[in-house]
């Protein structure tokens, strides 16, 4: 049922997103929202404040299940999946891995640890097998542990790699949430305002980051941002969405011109 | 210490010691004899009251600062000092002759000691064992738990059971056990799977009492209140043996099993499933965000657990020979959750520790009669107001990098 045909998606969509809704009894926090990240792209998603942007995130990963809608995700064993209601942890199971807007990572494990726990998916070491551990596990356990180091060093975490993640430092932790997610091994990583709380020096190093990363893991990037100068310079393309419609979509430099951006960004002189 | 925060402790010290010497003066001053039909006022007593309180109170305020003065100086440094406990433990150095030693000390003890010292014994090995189950799914999974000794009547009653009408023996129903421990840990575990916290809490709670109460009034089926007497002691190849003897034997038994928990825990606590069972507990969203399944972990918590306890059960029915639901009240659930709480959520160590001292301490404080219990509750309150991490604290492994990727 979840998966329906198997055929990829004719222009390389990673993920798509059909007319979804999402209801909080009556208050309506996304309506209709179309959207699409395509194989390798950088989209963003801006919008003021309540627009629906996290609730969007929370409602493909399956935090939430939308009220109305589709969203499909074409993963890299090719095969179109129904996301719509999954299981969070099947979601990040099939490849669509997600950072927090206020930072959850967990708090009294190393950072190397947290990173560890990205590979839970991907590994299977079960109860008897970590009791007994034999040399598989113990196999296993050292590939998780060297996988994970080395994705610290991706992220410039590796001098903090036994430190615990509560005593990192603001950008630390975030760039330590993005390992954390890369360590599940994603087709499309979603990030929840990367920089916020970073300063102009900690953001331009998190853009060539991301740039970095989608190269070296090939994946798709769906980021929510406020910070428009990174948005405008990482982006391919842009959806700007407002009391839970999208409003607006396009390459930077077109939704930057687009009337109604400037307005739901501006105000509107006579709502003033 | 500067003269005016001394000066500020003395007062409230003396506040402290005239409210607590006002209330208390009804009980502690008038002594009415009723035969006698007289009143006495004995008004010395309350100034020992006052004396007394007023000492106390400013030892108490003075340990306070220093506890917060000591804190606010790990936090400047950025890292937690451990205590010297914790760094005892930790040193490389002292840890292999101190397991010799502990190992030799525990194989030796029933041919020291009497066999009262060793029923005692075998009582806080039960605990720690108790301890050390509840420690994963409260500890590790982060799911407070506080039906815990359901499982540990689970098991003690099907070891009772199986015996009286089946003759089954220790040995045959030992894994029996823990099957059904393991059956009624997903058991509670299916339903709580959503509940969290002081819901969780309550759920369970309530769960402990059904138990309990489901053996003292189905007496049909578990002989109600009176309970279940004669229950065979461990077999020994059919060899008899007697009274004194089967404590020796238990004894060793309960070594045996403790040493299997802390090994299985021990190695659970640093694998694929412990750190999934951290992580449910620091954060089930970002838990299951990050694809691991918050369900299947929190049923083998649950299932674990309830294993250990049960399997517990089916030792101390063997070892009393009698069991009846008094045996398994709230109280003893309480208790087991203190042994964690106390030794330090998470850490085996703390937890052995724990289960030793709250075991043993009350059993050793009969000296102090009366006053035991409240000796007992002032320990715990001193521990956990000057050690609220437990007696140790846990800690996360530090792991080796391979040269080669790292360098
Ligand atoms: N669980 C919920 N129950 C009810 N209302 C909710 C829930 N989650 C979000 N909302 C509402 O949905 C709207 C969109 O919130 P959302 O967090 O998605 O905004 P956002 O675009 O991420 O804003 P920000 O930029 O501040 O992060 C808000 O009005 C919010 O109050
Ligand atoms: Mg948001």
């Amino acid at each position: 049922m979840a998966q329906t045909d198997t055929a990829q998606a004719p222009d390389g969509a990673v993920l798509s997103v059909h007319n979804m809704s999402m209801n909080f009894g009556g208050l309506r926090a996304l309506s209709e929202v179309d959207l699409e990240v395509r194989q390798g792209e950088v989209v963003a998603l801006i919008g003021p404040n309540g627009a629906g942007k996290t609730t969007f995130f929370n409602c493909i990963t399956g935090i939430y299940t939308p009220s109305e809608g589709d969203v499909f995700a074409y993963p890299r064993s090719g095969k179109k999946r129904r996301v719509n209601g999954m299981r969070t942890n099947l979601v990040c199971e099939l490849g669509m891995a997600r950072t927090f807007q206020n930072i959850r990572l967990f708090p009294s494990m190393t950072a190397l640890e947290n990173v560890m726990i990205g590979r839970h998916c991907r590994t299977k070491t079960g109860i008897l097998g970590a009791i007994l551990r034999g040399p598989g596990t113990r196999r296993e356990e050292q590939m998780v542990v060297d996988s994970s180091y080395e994705l610290l060093k991706k992220v410039g975490l590796e001098k903090m790699a036994n430190e615990y993640s509560r005593n990192l430092p603001y950008g630390a932790q975030r760039r330590l949430e993005i390992a954390r997610a890369l360590a599940t091994e994603p087709f499309l990583l979603l990030l929840d305002e990367p920089a916020a709380g970073m300063n102009p020096q900690e953001t331009l190093e998190l853009k060539e980051m991301v740039i970095r990363i989608r190269e070296e893991f090939k994946v798709s990037v769906l980021l929510i941002e406020h910070d428009m100068k990174m948005v405008m310079s990482l982006s391919d393309r842009i959806y700007v969405m407002e009391y839970g419609r999208v409003i607006s979509t396009g390459t930077p430099k077109e939704v930057g011109e687009d009337p109604q951006v400037i307005r739901a960004y501006l105000g509107e002189e006579s709502d003033a | 210490m500067a003269a005016e925060n001394i000066f500020a402790h003395v007062k409230r010290a003396l506040i402290a010691a005239v409210w607590l010497a006002f209330l208390t003066a009804p009980i502690m001053v008038i002594r009415v004899d009723t035969v006698e039909k007289t009143v006495t006022w004995r008004w010395m007593h309350l100034a020992y009251m006052a004396a007394g309180s007023f000492l106390l109170a400013l030892v108490w305020y003075i340990m306070l600062e220093r506890r917060d003065r000591g804190k606010a100086n790990k936090d400047a440094e950025g890292n937690v000092k451990e205590s010297a406990l914790a760094r005892g433990f930790a040193d490389p150095k002292l840890v292999k002759p101190m397991l010799a030693f502990g190992f030799v000390a525990a194989v030796a003890f029933p041919w020291i000691f009497s066999m009262y010292q060793t029923n005692i014994l075998v009582s806080a090995l039960i605990y720690v064992v108790l301890g050390l189950g509840l420690n994963i799914t409260v500890g590790l999974a982060g799911l407070l738990d506080l039906g815990y000794v359901a499982f540990y009547a689970v098991g003690a009653y099907t070891y009772a059971l199986l015996n009286h009408h089946f003759d089954l023996g220790f040995w045959t129903v030992l894994p029996m056990g823990a099957i059904m421990g393991a059956f009624f840990g997903l058991l509670l575990g299916f339903p709580v799977l959503r509940l969290r916290g002081d819901y969780l809490a309550i759920v369970t709670l309530g769960f402990g009492q059904i138990i309990r109460l489901v053996l003292e009034n189905w007496s049909d089926f578990s002989f109600g209140p009176s309970g279940i007497a004669n229950i065979d002691r461990p077999g020994l190849f059919g060899i008899p043996y007697s009274v004194e003897q089967a404590t020796t034997y238990i004894y060793y038994i309960m070594l045996g099993l403790v040493m299997l928990t802390i090994f299985v825990t021990a190695r659970l606590k640093d694998s694929r499933i412990g750190r999934a069972w951290l992580a449910l507990r620091e954060d089930e969203i970002a838990c299951q965000a990050m694809g691991i399944d918050n369900t299947r972990a929190k049923l083998m918590a649950f299932a674990l657990g309830a294993t250990l306890a049960s399997l517990m059960g089916v030792v101390f029915a063997a070892k009393t020979t009698f069991v009846n639901p008094a045996s398994f009240t709230f109280m003893e659930s309480a208790m087991i959750l203190a042994i964690v709480v106390l030794g330090g959520m998470g850490s085996v160590v703390g937890v052995i520790l724990g289960a030793f001292l709250l075991m043993l301490l009350p059993e050793y404080m009969r000296a102090f009669s009366e006053y035991r219990m409240l000796l007992f509750g002032a320990t715990m309150i001193v521990i956990m107001v000057f050690m609220p991490k437990g007696l140790v604290r846990a800690k996360r492994k530090i792991y080796k990098i391979n040269a080669e990727t790292a360098g």
